[in-house]
């Protein structure tokens, strides 16, 4: 009984280690978008952490969760450029629920945070979204008034 | 068999804490095997010894405060409407402590729900209404509440219009500062305060309106206490006739002024705070905060603070009991039955909705404090009473608590009654001497 657990669990680690090793060495996600997720971690940390959450979870009623966002995943980089450009206080639903935080502007950060933090929210958790670009930004910025 | 059941929760309960961490100051730990059994029956609750929880009822939505009936009917304000309506009357009919009977009305979501005098008063989020009850405690007419106030103010955050009675026919409103500590941009990195903080004139405050004349706005009402950020728990002290209150404390002292405060000062201050209100009374709110490891009333960074300048000003009350940082006050509830022990009459019980505000260390709060009182004044240490409503040990990630505890209301056999609005979730705590 307890050496077919022991079995188990070998197995598991094994599987688990291979996972991790296959994450370390020939990740699925292109190295551009690698490198800026990891930059776009610091400033998600420092920016943006308090109130979604290190899980990307959000906080019920309060700030929307990233992970599993249909528009964070979605095709309008434009919108969510906007949103940390200006911050957001538009009280929307939000796929059937209202927020009643205030997100405040971040447009003192650089367009490559901005371009970083984006794409870090678009590939972590359960999220599989492409990079966001300085070049992006940049436009989203030119935008403002 | 009742034995056999029992020693499997014993040994489940067992299995079950050795895969888990239990946290230094859970109350858990002092508590022999045999109560860990009534722990797993006790619809997931860590209680005192003699204490039993079951749920009267569970997901019920978002269920906010609650108010029961001296017939023991359960009316529950919900947060979000539930097949179009916003407040819940649960009924026991067979006496089993579970609803069997659960009848729901009013299109309006809100927060607020209090019974006097044969009246259910409920908020929304800009307004306060009345519903008749008849000899039975049951609203007269479910279509045609009165309204007693509206037009206060609703711009999202902190928006819940919580509600008290007092014994004279005045009924007292939180409103709730739209923002988080004046700044001149809400929430942005260093960005000062307004001065004069302009929001306190109709919001950041506790207002005073008569209990029953109708269609009452801000000009029939009186700013009864005001410096109070945001304020969802109160009750009427009936033994020495005050009005006590817990505050939210202010948010991301870290976040805001990273230069002033780390991240464990962001995670550990200000202070939740309860205060005890006379008319006039002023707690300070944008100007300071209260530091619970100086036990000081401190300059907000926005007004010119930086982490060590304490307050001068004489005009910004003290609290009566100061709470660790960010766990949420969402009830407060001064207990006047008999069924619990002594200790318990008259002293206040605080349901804690937890924390969001701790990251990145873990979250906080997720339970109901129990704080003995004498004449109205704190008369011991407060404490746990009531754990284990997030379900999980350690709350990294506000989304992974399971319940919420949210309101507090005394039945008629004395029991204690917590409502939960991540779940829906109306749990009855008795106490039983075993
Ligand atoms: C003070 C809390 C707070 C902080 C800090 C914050 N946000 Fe937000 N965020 C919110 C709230 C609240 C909303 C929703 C506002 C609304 O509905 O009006 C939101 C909305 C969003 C949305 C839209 C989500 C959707 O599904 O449409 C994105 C994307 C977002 N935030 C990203 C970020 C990023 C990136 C950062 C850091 C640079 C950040 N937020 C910092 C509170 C915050």
């Amino acid at each position: 009984m307890t050496s077919i657990k022991k079995g188990l669990i070998g197995v598991a680690l094994l599987l688990l280690s291979i996972n991790f090793l296959g994450f370390k060495s020939d990740i699925k996600l292109p190295d551009p978008i690698m490198a800026s997720v990891l930059r776009g971690k610091e400033v998600y940390k420092a920016q943006c952490l308090a109130c979604h959450q290190q899980d990307g979870g959000g906080v019920p009623h309060m700030n929307p969760p990233l992970d599993g966002a249909l528009n964070v995943n979605g095709n309008d980089k434009a919108r969510l450029i906007r949103i940390v450009l200006n911050g957001l206080a538009d009280r929307v639903e939000i796929e059937g629920e209202m927020y009643s935080n205030s997100m405040a502007s971040h447009k003192d950060l650089s367009n490559q945070q901005i371009a970083d933090v984006l794409t870090y929210i678009r590939n972590s958790w359960t999220n599989k979204a492409g990079l966001v670009t300085v070049e992006e930004v940049k436009i989203g910025r030119s935008k403002l008034r | 068999m009742l034995k056999i059941v029992r020693y499997g929760l014993l040994v489940a309960s067992i299995i079950g804490m050795s895969s888990t961490k239990v946290l230094a100051n859970d109350p858990i730990k002092k508590l022999s095997k045999k109560h860990v059994v009534a722990d797993t029956i006790n619809a997931g609750l860590k209680l005192p010894t003699g204490f039993e929880a079951l749920k009267v009822a569970d997901n019920l939505g978002r269920a906010r405060h609650i108010a029961v009936t001296a017939q023991g009917d359960i009316y529950v304000k919900l947060g979000k409407l539930s097949s179009g309506k916003g407040t819940l009357r649960l009924r026991d009919n067979n006496k089993d402590g579970k609803a069997d009977d659960i009848q729901s009305f009013g299109n309006f979501i809100g927060t607020g729900i209090a019974i006097k005098n044969n009246y259910l008063y409920t908020s929304s989020d800009d307004a306060v209404y009345r519903y008749q009850l008849n000899a039975n405690g049951e609203v007269m007419n479910t279509e045609a509440p009165e309204t007693i106030i509206s037009g206060l103010i609703n711009r999202r955050q902190h928006e819940s219009k919580s509600v008290a009675l007092d014994n004279d026919g005045n009924i007292y409103v939180n409103i709730g500062a739209y923002s988080n500590s004046c700044q001149i941009e809400d929430r942005k990195k260093g960005s000062l305060g307004k001065m004069p903080c302009p929001i306190l004139d109709s919001a950041g405050g506790i207002w005073k309106f008569s209990a029953s004349k109708l269609n009452q706005t801000y000009e029939n009402g009186v700013r009864y206490a005001t410096g109070l950020r945001n304020v969802v728990g109160l009750d009427w002290n009936t033994q020495n006739n005050q009005l006590y209150v817990m505050q939210h404390g202010r948010d991301q002292l870290h976040d805001l002024f990273p230069e002033m405060y780390t991240e464990k000062d962001n995670a550990e201050k200000p202070a939740e705070t309860m205060y005890a209100l006379k008319q006039g009374t002023n707690a300070g709110w944008p100007y300071v905060y209260y530091d619970p490891e100086l036990k000081k009333k401190m300059v907000a960074p926005e007004y010119g603070g930086d982490g060590k300048k304490v307050s001068t000003d004489k005009n910004f009350a003290d609290p009566v009991v100061a709470f660790p940082a960010h766990m949420a006050p969402n009830g407060i509830l001064f207990y006047t039955g008999n069924q619990f022990p002594a200790k318990y009459k008259n002293g206040a019980f605080i349901a804690f909705h937890g924390s969001w505000n701790r990251a990145p260390l873990p979250q906080e709060g997720y339970y109901v404090a129990f704080v003995p009182f004498k004449n109205g004044k704190p008369s011991g240490e407060w404490e746990i009473f009531a754990n284990g409503f997030a379900g999980v040990e350690v709350v990294t990630s506000t989304r992974s608590a399971q319940h919420r505890p949210c309101g507090l209301a005394e039945g008629p056999d004395g029991s204690l009654y917590v409502s939960d609005d991540s779940k829906g979730t109306i749990y009855k705590i008795n106490y039983t001497g075993k």
